[in-house]
């Protein structure tokens, strides 16, 4: 980057410094004292504090329940991102193709992301409720008898996983699309030439093409399932059946704001500030040149 | 029929059927908000217009102050969505068009930030706020949302793909960074400016477990949480009034994303890419 400069050594710092100022105040300050917070036992309402070192993370450690809701958000992150991308790749490609109409088709398509996770998991309640949710009467035709969405575990899991698909399939359609229509054409007719034939061409073009905007949306959409859900998940299911949809978002908000564990529960934020920030170096590692300095 | 033409009407097919299965979950909460409660717990179910529309949405306005959490969340939204554009452009200025000691660590230390989700800072946050004297206004829910990576990384990223020869021009001309940023960089970053402008409405508009936690006051609360309280406080729950609500609180991000959603293409996705 050799664009040509202003003079001024202070000036930079001016025009950095409203961010600068907000990103310490409110971004690492915070994430230092969760750190801090996470080594303490507190009582009272934060009135009593105590040091106990690493316990409240040997307590987790040692809690099969914290074990249980780190791989019930693994699982639901998992479908949500498999499941979601697939159906939005599927998608973005058919409205990719050469027809009348087609910018009306992709507004159609992506508009639901601008909806909230809360709002997505409303209307969800309101269609899976038993005894007057439509959804709900429909599958009970097919099975004959009604489907209890809301109090059975592995029922109120998909649920939960198909109203977030819902909720964001939009986003990854509008950057698969855009991925898509910057595709190298020629590529994909030299295949075709050579003799490939469709679904080699998606694999071995199309798809080895996309991956860079497939890793971005990996984490994008990782860290909608482990974060953004927090909201879906308090409306609909609060955590239940039987803890069966107790993300780690969720369990923590519980215990440092209804239970007022507060040293615990900043232990669960240094556990999902390290998983965050491991994604992030795979990312990097993997695609993150492609996706961020490449061009 | 020509084997093109059928692939056309089937693909035109497809696209109409995967677009109504999208739609259909807010097709349904539009019919079920003009219910009456006894059209809504009739069986089997109906998706029919119902009487009740004016009634649902009013009170889901007045009864349930969905009128005045949308009012505070316009208001939140509106001011970090102005302000973080503009200090996210300001940053990525002194980045782009100034050389200073050490820039790299400076915009490595601004993008780090970009694995700090307030979510897992949520306790010391809402520490942090409650010491300043913060619980129950605006300031919870502005401040500490006014700089973000994504803002600073998208400026930085379109700033630097505009030819350095401009800048040259505009400092022969005797013009300031300020000047040039306002006359030249401005018009010139339309996209980007449109996209941050979407995501950020959409981020603030959506928040949910941040207000949740901080703001004690009802007439401070936003949307997303008088969500919430709808669903939670009746004993049975009225989902006419319920889906009514849910349209109300959909109804602003949508606008907006009508409105700039060809910028957010041009300025975000397609920039990701590049």
């Amino acid at each position: 980057m050799s664009t040509a400069k202003f003079k001024g050594k202070i000036l930079p710092f001016v025009f950095l410094s409203p961010t600068l100022f907000i990103l310490v105040v409110f971004l690492y300050y915070p994430v230092i004292q969760t750190f801090v917070l996470s080594t303490y036992r507190v009582a009272f309402l934060g009135l009593r504090k105590k040091f106990v070192g690493l316990e409240n993370f040997v307590d987790l450690a040692q809690d099969p329940n914290y074990w249980h809701t780190i791989w019930v958000t693994v699982l639901i992150a998992a479908v949500v991102v498999v499941g979601g991308l697939g159906i939005s790749l599927a998608i973005a490609m058919l409205a990719n193709q050469k027809i009348r109409g087609a910018s009306i088709y992709r507004v159609l398509l992506i508009w639901p992301f601008a909806l909230s996770p809360a709002v997505a998991g409303v209307i969800f309640l309101f269609m899976f409720s038993p005894g007057y949710g439509t959804v709900n009467y429909l599958t009970s035709l097919v099975t004959g008898s009604e489907l209890n969405w809301l109090g059975k575990p592995s029922l109120a899991i998909t649920l939960i996983i198909m109203a977030s698909i819902w909720r964001n399939l939009g986003y990854n359609v509008v950057f698969y699309l855009a991925g898509l229509q910057n595709l190298n054409t020629e590529v994909l007719e030299a295949a075709s030439i050579d003799g490939a034939n469709a679904w080699q061409r998606f694999w071995k073009v199309t798809f080895a093409l996309l991956s860079p905007m497939t890793f971005f949306l990996l984490i994008t959409n990782i860290t909608y399932s482990f974060f953004d859900l927090f909201g879906m998940i308090d409306i609909v299911t609060k955590g239940g059946p039987l803890d069966a949809t107790n993300v780690m978002i969720y369990n923590l908000y519980r215990d440092g704001f209804e239970y007022y564990k507060t040293g615990l529960a900043a232990a669960q934020s240094v556990i999902l500030f390290a998983l965050v920030v491991g994604l992030t170096i795979i990312q990097f590692r993997t695609s993150g040149q492609k996706v961020y300095y490449g061009g | 029929m020509s084997r093109h033409t059928r692939n056309q009407i089937l693909t035109h097919l497809g696209l109409i059927i995967i677009s109504l299965l999208v739609m259909a979950p807010v097709l349904f909460a539009l019919s079920k908000s003009t219910q009456t409660r006894a059209q809504v717990f009739h069986y089997p179910p109906t998706l029919g217009f119902g009487t009740a529309m004016i009634d649902n949405y009013r009170v889901a306005w007045n009864d349930f102050n969905l009128g005045l959490y949308m009012y505070n969340s316009l208001i939140i939204a509106a001011i970090v969505m102005i302000f973080k554009t503009i200090f996210s452009m300001f940053a990525g200025l002194g980045l782009v068009y100034f050389d200073f000691p050490l820039k790299n660590v400076v915009f490595y230390f601004i993008l780090f930030t970009l694995m700090m989700p307030t979510e897992i800072m949520i306790i010391a946050l809402f520490n942090l706020v409650s010491d300043l004297g913060w619980g129950n206004n605006y300031a919870a829910l502005t401040v500490p949302f006014l700089a973000s990576a994504t803002g600073v990384f998208l400026f930085r990223q379109h700033f630097s793909s505009i030819p350095g020869e401009l800048a040259d021009a505009a400092r022969v001309d005797g013009a300031g960074p300020v000047r040039f940023l306002w006359s030249v960089l401005v018009p010139m970053s339309r996209n980007t400016i449109g996209a941050m402008a979407l995501i950020q409405f959409i981020y603030m508009w959506n928040m949910y477990i941040w207000p949740l936690v901080v703001i004690r006051e009802n007439a401070r609360q936003v949307v997303q949480v008088g969500l919430r309280q709808m669903t939670a406080q009746q004993d049975v729950t009225n989902w006419g009034v319920v889906m009514a609500g849910a349209i109300l609180a959909m109804l602003p991000p949508l606008l907006i994303f009508i409105v700039l959603h060809e910028q957010f293409t041009k300025g975000f996705a397609l920039g990701q890419e590049k």
